[in-house]
């Protein structure tokens, strides 16, 4: 991935021959990393934590437990066997809770990056491959959407579109996607002008196939680094939007809005406060990790930043 | 230079009038209504609805209320409260010290810890300290903060005792604001143990908003530096024996400097963002807590003027980075 | 921290000498939120109050310290007409205003004072109606004031005569709350001279126990001891609040002696505090209600068999338990227990699923499903209303009742929840103003709220219930009002157009050190009786 394929190498292998080769390089570098191992191990555990949540939850995450409200850990002073991290405060089991929290953030870096990636890349491509004044407006609005702190902006979209996970996404989605736009376009720009482009171009491909067949594929490697970047970022950003009220609603076991609930009980309940923050940071490095394993992998030229 | 600062300028003016649409228009859809609000439990009738509506001239179509708004702008009138009923204007400058303040403890955190970490790492490339560094910074990187500030809060000042829970001095002091921002005014104020008493309270929040702009300027300032002592001069300069500080001090850092810089700069927007979550946490008395509290009390003229004020910050910091960036790299300014 | 902040103490002493004298007593109050501003008539959060109408302020007549009888207060005295039109106050003489860096009075307070203060809110063509653009005068307006006062007369320096447009028997209590604070007409005419109008909501003239020194936003509010209070002179002589916001750094700071008193801890906390060896926690029921109101005009909610047997279907101690940790108690009546004439007589519904089940077999219904709405904010009488819903939730769906927990934006909440045929039932609650009964049953319940702009979320026009609100409204006669309320609590239980859920309490945790707090039922902080032992 590190050259575009030239022309003629098309002609001596066959398309599905190149991406094994890619894939397997890939993961050679891949496998180089010891974190980035580190991290697909925990975010594997978190995909499974989140598919098998059902057959791994000790507890339905929403029944309560009215004779064991704020139960401690269970290996504290008054912890109950069936509770091994403890209950909230209508005794509902934070263990449970938090492995089905692990579908909210996975669902939530999911949907917000796919939206944000496919609104980015699209917009990229027209400024990019258009330019003139269809760019000039499109990169003047991804300025005005960048000139605002992403959270503030997220918040007030928020506020508008009304609190609640599905607007939260929205809203994540829509301010990390001139990211997407601006490093498309800039790749877009790049690639305009190569021989491969050229050619194509005189063998009489139309814009779309252009944009989407034969740019796009090359721009790729920075997009998917940008990808999982905004994955982190969105479980992150999420969770405080939840925590300040405008994300997930309660009852919904999404971490922060745990977080959020369990705030008032951060003096006389550490544990209500402490798993749903932790399963933020462990989640979010993993993801991190990873990315940077993947950066790595996938172009060394991008080891910047 | 001059050519390339007006071009800047004048690329942003479009930039800035879709900020106010943007601004005002996010606002005016935002569900809810002041008039209800300040109604509460007890109900109002459609009589008075109409009335206050007609004085905070909410009844008006909704583009005219934009030229109002646009109109008024100009004349520097960012609008009334409609909670306190005073100038928006007033509040943010009487907020904004505050932030300004916490925001560059922070960046001086982070720069001062960041940018040695990071070059001794690139340095010391796949020491220890260069991966429990970096693996610490990816921690950072990857810390949700307003979970790490309550922690702080429970250790230093619940268990340690060390820091003070909140407020920006301690309320045995009290001498009119100057400047606004509290060390300053502390110092000259001229009361012993002020400055410390600020600081103090300053620390923690700092500390928490620099968690995450302190990860990327080390991250950066190493990766900065590996590729720059990888080109062929310092590689040269090693190779004639000059000894590592200096090809370190004189050329690579010097190179290395101006991506950092940039990051730096950057980091504003992260640093808004860190605010708002930081004085929720720490009862900071600043634009961050202002906005939120605004946002949900639906204080219309508060939460558009302080978007659009908030937003042109960002975007002459921006614009300074730039400048700084021509300055220093001659070659961006003739692109 | 602990040492440095004795050292800082001792080098305060030094450095503040020159302004405070020496041994100066502090009192630092962590409040909850910041003032809107320091006029009290346009306000109506009592974090206000608490920073305006109550140190700064006096009105002609006060809530006798913790509890709502009325008290002579700028009006030593007063006399009432036979037919309860006409009011004639004597004002007390000598009362002097205080003064700042830029206003000095020249005389004491007298009648156009108190004239001035009621005429700029009531009349439009007072310059000083809208002194500041968008003030409004929100209570005045709700308490109907403006069709209430047909006029005041000053009959001379020192007796002010209101006239009424009817009886009304909570008038003196109106003009107790905060609203009607008297300020000073001198001061506003210094300030139309000096063109800074804005200030007489910034830089508050009273006669109240404090002076106001400075507010720094968001942040600290200082007031000194009004050295010439008409009254008994404060005991401290510094009064700060600090600004704290989060309930659970309340608590830190007051553990760590940044602060001696604090309203509003989460009941979480209430035991550890108890249990702390260096702080002590008074507390009283509230002057509130929380309540699930039904609509009464929706089907099958018009029966009274269903309201009963889902109220039957509600284990309201489960939310006194898991809602409010314990700090409050199960409500029967639509007032709280500590308002005069509420009727303890009264039995409430008893939690039986069983019974409820068979009740709502009775009345035909089957597979019932209702929305339950949860409003989005906090409120003293509702911590938590999603979780109280939630509970709510599994109860319902033990009597095979299924719900389904709807919440709009606050505004939005309070709009639709009034709008006729609404869908579902409603929890909301309320917090008396005056400690007047009618403040409650009136707002609430009468048939005059039930229409467009009133607060009868349960759409409940009762004739017999409403006839008897208003004969007590107009009889002046306590004990014969007693009576009347007490036969419409009456009335309430029996048609049930709520499940009434909770009084909450209401703690106020402080230092041992402090002595002669004094809860106000009303939920006011006032520190004029407080002291603080060295």
């Amino acid at each position: 991935m590190t050259v575009a394929p030239a022309p003629e190498a098309v002609v001596r292998l066959s398309d599905a021959a190149i991406r094994r080769r890619m894939l397997a390089d890939f993961w050679f570098h891949f496998r180089q990393n010891r974190g980035a191992v580190i991290g697909l191990f925990v975010f594997m555990l978190m995909v499974l934590a989140a598919v098998f949540a059902p057959l791994l939850a000790p507890h339905d995450p929403t029944q309560q437990f009215r004779d064991a409200l704020l139960a401690p850990p269970v290996w504290q002073e008054g912890g109950r066997s069936g509770f091994i991290l403890g209950t909230d405060a209508v005794g509902r089991d934070m263990l449970s809770r938090l492995i089905y929290g692990a579908q909210y953030s996975l669902f939530i870096g999911v949907v917000v990056v796919a939206i944000a990636l496919i609104g980015g890349i699209v917009i990229g491509l027209l400024a990019g491959f258009f330019g003139g004044w269809v760019d000039a407006v499109i990169m003047r609005v991804m300025d005005v959407v960048l000139a605002f702190p992403s959270l503030l902006l997220a918040l007030v979209l928020v506020a508008v579109l009304g609190p609640g996970l599905t607007n939260a996404m929205i809203a994540i989605a829509i301010v990390y996607q001139p990211h997407f736009a601006r490093l498309t376009r800039a790749a877009v720009m790049g690639e305009k002008a190569r021989e491969y482009v050229t050619a194509a171009r005189m063998a009489g491909a139309g814009p779309l196939r252009l944009m989407f067949r034969t740019i796009l594929p090359n721009c790729l490697a920075p997009l998917i680094v940008q990808a999982t970047l905004s994955f982190s970022s969105a479980v992150l950003d999420s969770a405080a939007l939840g925590f300040l009220g405008m994300g997930a609603q309660p009852p919904a076991s999404e971490w922060g809005t745990m977080l959020a609930e369990a705030r008032e009980f951060i003096l006389r309940a550490w544990w209500v406060v402490t798993f749903p923050g932790l399963a933020i940071l462990v989640s979010v490095l993993a993801i991190n990790l990873m990315g940077d394993g993947l950066r790595d992998a996938l172009d060394p030229k991008l080891k910047r930043s | 230079m001059f050519r390339f600062l007006i071009g800047k300028i004048l690329y942003l003016v479009p930039t800035f009038l879709g900020i106010t649409i943007i601004a005002f228009g996010f606002v005016r859809v935002l569900p809810g209504d002041p008039v209800l609000l300040m109604a509460g439990e007890r109900g109002i009738t459609p009589e008075r609805h109409a009335e206050l509506s007609a004085q905070l001239g909410f009844d008006k179509p909704i583009w005219a209320q934009y030229l109002d708004f646009l109109g008024r702008l100009m004349h520097g009138d960012l609008g009334n409260s409609l909670v306190t009923k005073k100038p928006v204007l007033t509040e943010f400058l009487a907020l904004f010290p505050a932030t300004v303040e916490l925001g560059l403890m922070a960046i001086l955190i982070a720069t001062l810890i960041g940018v040695p970490v990071g070059v001794l790492a690139a340095i010391k490339r796949g020491s220890w300290f260069d991966q429990i560094s970096m693996t610490g910074a990816l921690i950072g990187f990857s810390m949700p903060i307003f979970w790490w500030g309550l922690l702080l809060i429970i250790f230093f000042s619940g268990i340690l005792q060390w820091t003070p829970v909140s407020g920006r001095i301690s309320l045995l002091y009290f001498f009119p604001p100057v400047t606004g921002f509290m060390l300053i005014d502390s110092l000259l104020s001229g009361q012993k143990g002020a400055f410390v008493s600020a600081l103090s309270h300053l620390i923690l929040p700092s500390v928490v908003l620099a968690t995450i702009p302190l990860a990327v300027i080390a991250r950066q300032t190493r990766s900065a530096m590996l590729e720059v002592m990888g080109e062929d001069y310092v590689r040269t300069a090693r190779a004639k024996g000059m000894p590592t500080a200096r090809v370190v001090g004189v050329h690579a850092l010097r190179n290395a400097m101006i991506p950092v810089i940039t990051t730096i700069g950057l980091q504003i927007g992260v640093l808004m963002a860190g605010a708002i979550l930081t004085e929720t946490i720490f009862s900071w008395p600043g634009i961050g807590k202002w906005m939120i509290d605004s946002i949900s009390r639906r204080d219309y003229p508060v939460v558009q003027s302080g978007l659009l004020l908030i937003a042109a910050l960002v975007m002459v910091v921006n614009l300074l980075v730039d400048l700084t960036y021509g300055l220093i790299n001659p070659r961006i300014r003739h692109k | 921290m602990k040492i440095l902040t004795r050292s800082l103490i001792a080098a305060s002493a030094l450095a503040l000498g020159a302004a405070v004298p020496a041994m100066a007593k502090t009192f630092v109050y962590c409040s909850e939120a910041s003032p809107e501003g320091f006029d009290p008539a346009p306000y109506t959060a009592g974090t206000t109050f608490d920073a305006s109408a109550h140190p700064v302020y006096n009105r002609l007549v006060e809530f006798k310290k913790g509890t709502t009888e009325i008290e002579p207060g700028l009006a030593e005295s007063w006399e009432v007409s036979a037919d309860g039109l006409e009011y004639t106050f004597k004002l007390r003489k000598g009362v002097k205003w205080q003064s700042n860096e830029k206003f000095t009075p020249t005389r004491d307070f007298n009648a156009d004072d108190v004239i001035f203060s009621y005429d700029r809110q009531g009349n439009k063509d007072n310059p000083w109606h809208e002194y500041i653009a968008g003030v409004t005068y929100e209570y005045y307006t709700s308490m109907e004031m403006p069709s209430l006062i047909k006029e005041i007369v000053k009959v001379d320096d020192n007796t002010v005569k209101f006239v009424l447009t009817r009886p009304e028997a909570p008038f003196l209590a109106d003009i107790a709350m905060p609203f009607a604070s008297i300020v000073s007409k001198e001061y506003a005419d210094a300030l139309d001279k000096a063109g800074t109008r804005e200030d007489f909501n910034n830089l508050p003239i009273g006669t109240g126990p404090f002076k106001f020194v400075a507010y720094q936003k968001d942040a600290v509010i200082r007031f000194q001891k009004n050295a010439d209070y008409w009254g008994e002179a404060p005991k401290i002589d510094d009064l700060v609040f600090a600004i704290t916001p989060d309930a659970a750094v309340r608590l830190q700071k007051l553990k760590a002696n940044e602060c001696q008193l604090m309203p509003f801890p989460a009941p979480a906390d209430v035991a550890a505090i108890k249990a702390d060896p260096n702080l002590k926690v008074e507390e009283q029921a509230g002057l509130n209600v929380g309540y699930l109101a039904y609509n009464t005009t929706q089907k099958p909610f018009d029966d009274v068999r269903v309201r009963k047997a889902l109220n039957m279907a509600m284990n309201k101690q489960a939310i006194i338990d898991a809602v409010f940790q314990g700090a409050g108690q199960v409500a029967k009546n639509p007032i709280p227990p500590t308002m005069w004439s509420y009727n303890d007589a009264i039995q409430d519904d008893p939690y039986d699923p069983e019974a409820a089940k068979k009740l709502l077999e009775e009345a035909g219904v089957k597979d019932l499903s209702m929305k339950v709405w949860a409003m989005p904010v906090q409120r003293p009488y509702m911590p938590n209303a999603r979780r109280t819903a939630e509970l709510i939730q599994e109860d319902f769906a033990k009597v095979g009742v299924k719900v389904e927990i709807v919440s709009y934006e606050w505004g939005e909440y309070l709009k639709k929840s009034m709008e006729p045929g609404r869908d579902g039932a409603v929890i909301l609650g309320w917090t008396g103003d005056n400690g007047d009964p009618d403040n409650f049953m009136g707002v609430l319940l009468s048939c005059a709220a039930a229409g467009e702009g009133g607060a009868n979320r349960a759409f409940w026009c009762n004739q017999e219930f409403s006839d008897l609100l208003s004969k007590a409204k107009q009889a002046s006669d306590v004990a014969e009002r007693t009576k009347l309320y007490e036969q419409a609590q009456v009335i309430f239980k029996d048609q049930a157009p709520w499940a009434t859920l909770d009084h909450s309490t209401q703690y106020v945790p402080m230092s041992n050190k402090v002595s002669g707090f004094v809860q106000s039922p009303l939920g006011d902080f006032t520190f004029d009786t407080v002291d603080i032992a060295e």
